[in-house]
């Protein structure tokens, strides 16, 4: 079905590490003591909490609800107790604090009623609103919401399922698509009707053969238009849009998104969620988890939303000399800060790092622009010259030279003869640059305000001036009548003078003013009496006449 | 010589018209020094260098009655991109207009608030919503932080809150230069 | 607190400038049997003079001077300043060179990496343009024993007639001044092997080895010396066709003077020199046409050197313009 495979330019082969963890099947954890289940769902999003201190809650339960356009539900992954809601460390660089729900189980792990989904009967749009509570989103990297992603379903050609798994030590999408073949590959087909795509591409790398075989078995039962790709071996073949090049050679520039190209990519993790979604009824409570590196029983585990890793990583044991624990893979993954971070649906792998599996890197030497940074960089870039500039803080010039296509894969500094942390510094770039934006949008909001703020004051003081100078203007212009006036209805004697000096003017109003006073008090009658149709009158005759009756009869009850 | 100063005077007639007509033909409408000057200042609109807000300062440098390091909001950094601008020497923040704080946001304890609308008058953002004798409240998003607001409130019940770093606002640091000590 | 990635690739500058000395190592064996056995104790008077003015600019610049020394960027600097240096230069001459080359070229600029020029051919250039004589006695190959080359090094003793030679460039070129001359009948001449200088023409083919081993370790890319060569080639024969008896053939051209070992340790170097793919293109062709130019029109016999520093001037401009397509960018440039 497809013809040939294309290749992005650069990349890097690490050392894989794959077999450590891939040997064993995938272990169902134990149920942890405590659930910490934060309502932040991904960087963009967080989701208002359904539940209070003291609820009970069952297993698959709504306690959060997703906010805006890009948040999704939140759920309990098991049944218990709600303890506290509080802020918790959240899996994230800055080791900052999120609002999270701690549960505590009550060890039944009782479900909710659970009802399949037939998103055949309902429309598109019900569709994707079920993914959408079911808390679905990428488990791949960045967790973007899959009924987002999704988009309109049209226009889409191919729809691509990225099973390569790049980086090194992460070995969970190689077992899960080992021993959930059909499962991923049914979910592909619900995303691949949502999105209306013509065919469906699995790209696995080309490490993993057993995975091929079994999902190449599962898809010679569904049909031609499912192909099951094997790509080489090469970080970050599985890059979103490094798959997608490799896959059908559309390159996405950054700021668009596949739909634009007539293609999208959804993680074989996520394929599977939606399998049990829209087939069980089932929210996206636990994801495969992979411990790896220097344990002593490395493999991969079924783990609830929400376990902490502290407790997560007792099941692998971590030996002695382990001193930091990375989370996610070693190319782009994050030093965690606190062991009380809780798993979440893009946790793919908790790595226990040694001084000896982990060596830091060498001190940084002086930049000799070699270029291997740039023939090693997968979006063409020149890494080197974003290295000079970022380092100068010229951000003008670094975004000139493209900083944002930059996916922070981690290539320019893995090969770096000179131990540069270029990613550092791309990172550090990037974020003053938002900085600034940010600085400048609310800068700019408050001088368009001040100036308002002015305009206004001086519009309303023009338009007091104004109105006074109109209303003095028309009394005066009134002032004969409305000295005639005062004088025919109050004041017979003042009205025969003439009304000459200043003196009399200014009784003379006074006196008007009194005079329409009057009048208007008189005049007062409710308006909505006016002018009513026959009737109406009538009715108003009818409710009259019982007031009265009610009236005479409460006066006759009254001794 | 009659023909040099001829010559020169030709050459001198001819630059000056062409300098002329230049100088009306690429004029360039308003001030735009004052609006560079202006972008640069952080629209605090706090009142601190002296002037009733950012523009009026700006109008100020421009016409050279104010020094750069009037702005306390603005911080070291906003001196340094005047001083760059203006061609002139960076200089410390001017003590008498106050100092560098960490940004924040006003905050009104609603169990104390009167309504007295003081405050709203005060604030030139328009970023405290109320009315008479009704409770106020800070648009947190709109607040520049100018601590206008604070003074004219009669019951104290005003006070700045600095900004919370959020994972929103969280920034890579600068990554450090390792430099291996002598051997 | 360490970010992603946590793995490295085991590379090093270190490793770099080893591979780049371990590129010369055929290039000076060829050197020492065939021509001058002097070159060795020039390598080491180079070698001591580059160390030790990198630790004193570095203490003066209060820097940690062991990882700078232990990088071996010196070192390389220092080989090839001897290598285009002549081997009978006295010792004194060497190590100015070398001084030239690591105090003013590359620590007056901010050290490895931030030097705009190349400093082996400023040094160079600077020392043929205050000692033009000295910088133009080049002896004939493994005719002087190892004494006489020693006492021309060491001893301030420069008895010259009968010493020294000059180089096939200069033969060529003087020769062709004269009326009647044709670049058959100076070549003819006992000096010049089969086609080039006698002796010196063994050590392209060695500088072309070391080359193709850098070019095995990944350490340079193919664009830069094969743009040089190509370039050599095709303007060197374009005059060759033209007119034979007036001009020297290609081969003679990469085969003298500085060509081999700028086509694969100068124009290569990554510091001064163009960085993007197709900058490396125009950077090394240029250097050729330029060099050619001086060679064949100009009044040095040799002109890399000078080629070399005229086009690290337009490095900035080059790599400007010729940034690489960004992924994702369709027809329109990086920039």
């Amino acid at each position: 079905m497809i013809s040939r495979l294309f290749n992005f330019r650069g990349g890097v082969k690490p050392e894989s590490h794959k077999t450590e963890s891939s040997g064993t099947p995938i272990d169902q954890a134990p149920l942890p003591k405590r659930l910490v289940i934060p309502l932040r769902q991904s960087i963009r999003s967080t989701a208002r909490c359904l539940v209070e201190p003291g609820q009970k809650v069952l297993k698959g339960e709504h306690i959060g609800q997703g906010e805006g356009s890009l948040g999704t539900g939140v759920h309990a992954s098991t049944s218990g107790t709600v303890v506290e809601i509080a802020p918790y460390p959240m899996a994230h660089a800055s080791g900052l604090e999120t609002l999270s729900v701690v549960i505590a189980p009550d060890g039944e792990d009782r479900w909710i009623d659970r009802v399949p989904f037939d998103y055949r009967k309902v429309s598109r749009e019900e569709a994707l609103g079920w993914l959408r509570s079911c808390g679905i989103h990428g488990m791949g990297g960045a967790g973007f919401p899959t009924h987002v992603k999704l988009g309109s379903g049209t226009g889409i050609d191919t729809l691509v399922i990225n099973g390569a798994e790049c980086e090194p030590w992460i070995t969970c999408d190689d077992r899960l698509m080992r021993e959930r073949a059909a499962g991923v590959l049914s979910g592909a087909m619900i995303l691949r009707e949502l999105i209306g795509a013509r065919r469906v591409l699995v790209g696995i790398e080309d490490n993993k053969p057993d995975a091929i075989e079994r999902m190449r078995a599962a898809a010679s039962t569904i049909g031609d238009d499912v192909a099951v790709v094997a790509v080489p071996t090469l970080y970050p073949a599985g890059g979103e849009k490094q798959l997608i090049r490799v896959l059908t050679g559309i390159e996405i520039p950054q700021g668009k998104f596949g739909t634009d190209f007539g293609v999208q990519c959804f993680n074989v993790g996520t394929a599977h969620a939606v399998h049990r979604a829209i087939h069980f009824g089932e929210p996206l409570l636990s994801r495969i988890v992979t411990l790896t590196g220097n344990v002593a029983h490395p493999g991969n585990h079924e783990v609830l939303l929400g376990t902490q890793v502290a407790e997560l990583l007792a099941l692998a044991g971590p030996k002695a000399d382990t001193d930091r624990y990375i989370m996610g893979g070693p190319m782009m993954g994050i030093e965690l800060q606190s062991l009380g971070v809780p798993v979440t649906a893009t946790t793919n792998c908790i790595i226990a790092a040694s001084p000896t599996l982990f060596p830091p890197p060498p001190p940084e030497q002086p930049c000799i622009r070699c270029g291997e940074c740039a023939r090693a960089c997968p979006a063409d870039l020149q890494p080197f010259e974003l290295y000079w500039f970022s380092r100068a803080k010229n951000f003008g010039k670094a975004q000139e030279y493209h900083l944002f296509d930059c996916i922070e894969c981690g290539c320019c500094a893995y090969v770096c003869p000179s131990h540069i942390p270029l990613v550092d510094y791309f990172r550090f770039s990037k974020g003053e640059i938002w900085a600034r934006e940010r600085e400048r949008t609310a800068s700019d909001q408050a001088r368009a305000r001040f100036e308002f703020r002015n305009f206004r004051q001086e519009r309303e003081k023009a338009e007091k001036a104004a109105k006074l100078a109109a209303k003095a203007a028309e009394t005066r212009a009134k002032l004969p009548e409305a000295a005639a006036t005062a004088a025919g209805t109050a004041a017979a004697a003042v009205a025969a003078e003439p009304a000459a000096s200043p003196e009399d003017l200014k009784k003379a109003l006074v006196a008007a003013a009194l005079a329409r006073a009057k009048q208007q008090k008189a005049a007062v009658t409710p308006k909505n009496t006016d002018s009513l149709s026959a009737e109406t009158q009538a009715e108003i005759a009818a409710i009259d006449a019982r007031r009265e009756k009610r009236n005479t009869q409460d006066a006759d009850k009254t001794p | 010589m009659l023909t040099a100063i001829l010559i020169m005077t030709g050459i001198a007639i001819v630059l000056g018209a062409a300098l002329g007509y230049a100088s009306i033909r690429f004029k360039v409408a308003g001030d735009p020094l004052v609006e560079k000057i202006d972008a640069i200042l952080p629209q605090t609109q706090c009142g601190q260098c002296g002037y009733p807000g950012c523009k009026p300062y700006a109008q100020a440098i421009s016409n050279g009655e104010a020094d750069i390091n009037q702005c306390p909001p603005g911080g070291e950094e906003g001196i340094r991109k005047l001083a760059d601008l203006l061609g002139r020497e960076v200089k410390p923040l001017s003590e008498e207009h106050g100092t560098e704080k960490p940004k924040s946001v006003a905050r009104i304890d609603e169990q104390v608030c009167i309504g007295c609308t003081l405050c709203i008058q005060a604030c030139p953002v328009d970023a405290i919503v109320g009315a008479a004798k009704q409770m106020h409240t800070v648009v947190a998003p709109l607040c520049t932080g100018c601590e206008l607001c604070v003074a004219p409130c009669p019951v104290d019940c005003i006070s700045m809150a600095p900004l919370a770093e959020t994972v929103e606002t969280w920034k890579w640091k600068y990554p450090v230069h390792e430099l291996r000590s002598a051997a | 607190m360490l970010n992603s990635p946590y793995i490295r690739k085991p590379a090093s500058v270190q490793g770099v400038m080893l591979a780049v000395l371990v590129a010369l190592t055929p290039a000076i064996a060829v050197y020492a049997s065939q021509i001058a056995a002097v070159v060795l104790v020039n390598l080491a008077i180079a070698t001591a003079t580059a160390m030790a003015g990198e630790a004193f600019v570095l203490k003066l610049r209060g820097r940690p001077i062991a990882p700078a020394l232990s990088d071996l960027s010196a070192v390389v600097t220092a080989w090839l300043v001897v290598l285009c240096f002549p081997p009978i230069l006295p010792w004194w001459a060497t190590m100015l060179g070398v001084l030239i080359a690591i105090v003013a070229v590359k620590h007056l600029y901010g050290g490895l990496g931030q030097n705009p020029f190349n400093p082996a051919m400023v040094a160079y250039c600077a020392m043929i343009v205050a000692f033009p004589a000295l910088m133009s006695q080049w002896p004939p190959a493994g005719q002087l024993d190892f004494q006489t080359q020693l006492g021309l090094v060491l001893g301030g003793v420069r008895e010259l007639d009968g010493v020294a030679s000059a180089t096939a460039l200069d033969a060529v070129k003087t020769g062709l001044r004269a009326a009647g001359a044709t670049v058959d009948a100076i070549m003819s001449a006992g000096s010049f092997g089969v086609i080039a200088g006698r002796g010196w023409e063994w050590l392209a083919p060695a500088y072309a080895a070391g080359g193709a081993y850098l070019l095995a370790c990944g350490v340079i890319t193919w664009h830069m010396p094969a743009a040089f060569l190509a370039a050599l080639t095709v303007v060197s024969g374009a005059f060759w066709l033209a007119n034979p008896g007036q001009f020297a053939s290609p081969l003679f051209h990469l085969a003298s003077g500085g060509a081999m070992l700028g086509a694969f340790f100068i124009v290569t170097d990554p510091v001064s020199g163009a960085t993007t793919p197709r900058g490396k293109l125009i950077f090394a062709a240029g250097v050729a046409l330029v060099a050619y130019i001086i060679r064949v029109f100009g009044a040095f016999p040799e002109g890399i050197a000078f080629a070399v520093l005229l086009m690290n001037i337009c490095v900035p401009l080059i790599d400007m313009n010729t940034q690489p397509r960004v992924f994702g960018y369709r027809g329109d440039k990086a920039r």
